[in-house]
């Protein structure tokens, strides 16, 4: 029954994070930190994760499709829609679940053990509304723009990896890319992907929030973040598919 | 002027605070003494708000603060100026902005006020050239000055100081002690100190409220304690080997 509490606690930290902030201009400057770390501190690990799955999903995606009936341009199509559906916007998110998520409650968590957060109440603020509030907004506006930098970085690692491996003409790459495209596929990807920056964030910093003790408790909050964030990841990613493509 | 009224608080059944009456003066500095676990921190967190009591009141001059909503509990607050144990800067903001922060939050000033009081604030606890400096780069000692600049920033009516002493060295301590003294008196707040420390006792006490295991076993003023011949007040008090011979001495 423990989960039954902590469902009842993160309702009730969610109410507290979007209540009306007490000055709207701070609460800009902290949204704009955010913006930051969140989307220029995180293009790297994305770039770097995005080329490489791009260049594997074409290399094996050829190397399975052997079937002289079927046309080597429908490498293009399968690596497209694998990257645009599910692989940017989930792939992506549990590596940024991993990164941010376990900042986000490393940073809240040590603010809660050395009374930062304590401080802040003292002060008449909202403390959850003041941290929280500022990562929600900006996870959600900045990681469709990451995913999308994704999108375009995985079919290119993919593009460039096929016809330098010598396994698919650039032809065929480019035939199979632009062939029977559904625009759809890039707001459903979008759709998931401002539910996963809701999850991240949202759990990631209850967790720090909650946090008693000292450094082992900071620690073991970032692990828990990582954990239930990656996987809500997953299950609201088969919730999202099912209701949204089924 | 802070009021207690039979407070009681306590933990899965432990009771931490046992029918607690006092009153706090103000213009005066209140310490409140007593050995660990003995509900001194959890007093001081009933006082400021950030637990609630379970039984009894809590006034500030003459207002209730206990039971009541935290919206209606938000005008209090800006009015009480808190120095942690561990001094509480925020990490990611510098010396300047961290005394700054009530002042951005509370207030309408023009940045040019904002940085004329961070100074001023910074000059009254000896703080100098240190408004670009990071919370880790400077010392646990400048750290607590730091905290109390930002504490006054706002000009509160009460001052809470969790052991604003623990992790100094006795001279810093000292220097620390005084300040706080000091801005009590200049400002008229209601100060509150919880301590271990018997220097800080005798130096600035001006009333002393001693905790035994969650109950209010002796108050009375700094000059009185030496006096007592309440026993267990009198083993907190001349627990250490230096204070025994001194009062053998008659010192």
């Amino acid at each position: 029954m423990k989960w039954l509490f902590h469902l009842g606690r993160y309702w009730l930290f969610l109410k507290q994070a979007f209540s009306k902030p007490e000055k709207y201009s701070i609460y800009k400057r902290q949204f704009n930190r955010e913006l930051d770390n969140f989307g220029y501190g995180s293009l790297g690990i994305v770039a770097l994760v995005s080329v490489f799955m791009g260049a594997v999903i074409t290399i094996q995606t050829v190397y399975n499709l052997v079937n002289p009936l079927v046309p080597l341009s429908a490498v293009g199509i399968v690596v497209r829609d694998s990257i645009i559906i599910e692989f940017a916007p989930t792939m992506i998110s549990l590596v940024l679940a991993g990164k941010i998520g376990s900042s986000i409650a490393g940073e809240i968590g040590t603010m809660r053990v050395t009374e930062q957060i304590d401080a802040l109440e003292i002060m008449g603020i909202n403390s959850a509304a003041y941290l929280v509030l500022p990562k929600i907004l900006a996870a959600i506006f900045i990681f469709p723009f990451i995913v999308v930098i994704a999108m375009f970085l995985g079919i290119g690692g993919g593009f460039v990896a096929g016809v330098a491996a010598n396994v698919i003409s650039s032809a065929d790459m480019i035939r199979g890319l632009q062939d029977s495209f559904l625009p759809f596929n890039v707001t459903f990807a979008i759709i998931k992907t401002i539910t996963f920056a809701f999850l991240i964030t949202t759990i990631s910093s209850y967790h720090g929030y909650y946090t008693e003790g000292g450094a082992l408790e900071v620690g073991q909050s970032s692990t828990r973040a990582v954990v239930y964030s990656s996987i809500l990841i997953l299950i609201f990613d088969y919730i999202e598919t099912q209701l949204l493509l089924a | 002027m802070i009021e207690l009224k039979k407070i009681r608080k306590s933990f899965n059944g432990r009771t931490i605070l046992d029918d607690i009456s006092i009153k706090l003066e103000k213009g005066h500095t209140n310490l409140i003494i007593g050995g660990s676990g003995s509900g001194k921190t959890v007093m001081m967190k009933c006082m400021v708000g950030l637990l609630e009591i379970d039984e009894g009141q809590i006034l500030y001059d003459g207002k209730l603060f206990s039971g009541i909503d935290d919206e209606l509990k938000k005008p209090f607050r800006q009015e009480i100026g808190m120095v942690f144990q561990g001094g509480a800067l925020f990490d990611s903001l510098n010396v300047e902005m961290n005394v700054m922060f009530p002042l951005n939050m509370f207030t309408k000033m023009t940045r040019e006020e904002k940085l004329d009081r961070v100074n001023f604030c910074l000059k009254r606890v000896n703080l100098v050239n240190v408004n670009k400096l990071m919370p880790s780069e400077i010392s646990g000692g400048m750290k607590k000055r730091v905290a109390i600049a930002r504490a006054i920033a706002p000009n509160p009516k009460y001052l809470f100081c969790d052991e604003p002493n623990s992790g100094l060295d006795p001279r810093t301590s000292i220097v620390i002690d005084n300040l706080i003294k000091e801005i009590t008196e200049e400002y008229q707040i209601t100060t509150i100190v919880n301590t271990h420390d018997m220097n800080s006792v005798i130096e600035i006490g001006d009333k002393v409220v001693f905790l035994y295991k969650g109950r209010k076993e002796w108050e009375g003023s700094s000059s009185d304690i030496l006096r007592s011949d309440h026993k267990e007040l009198d083993e907190f008090i001349f627990a250490s080997k230096l204070a025994k011979a001194l009062k053998k001495s008659g010192l």
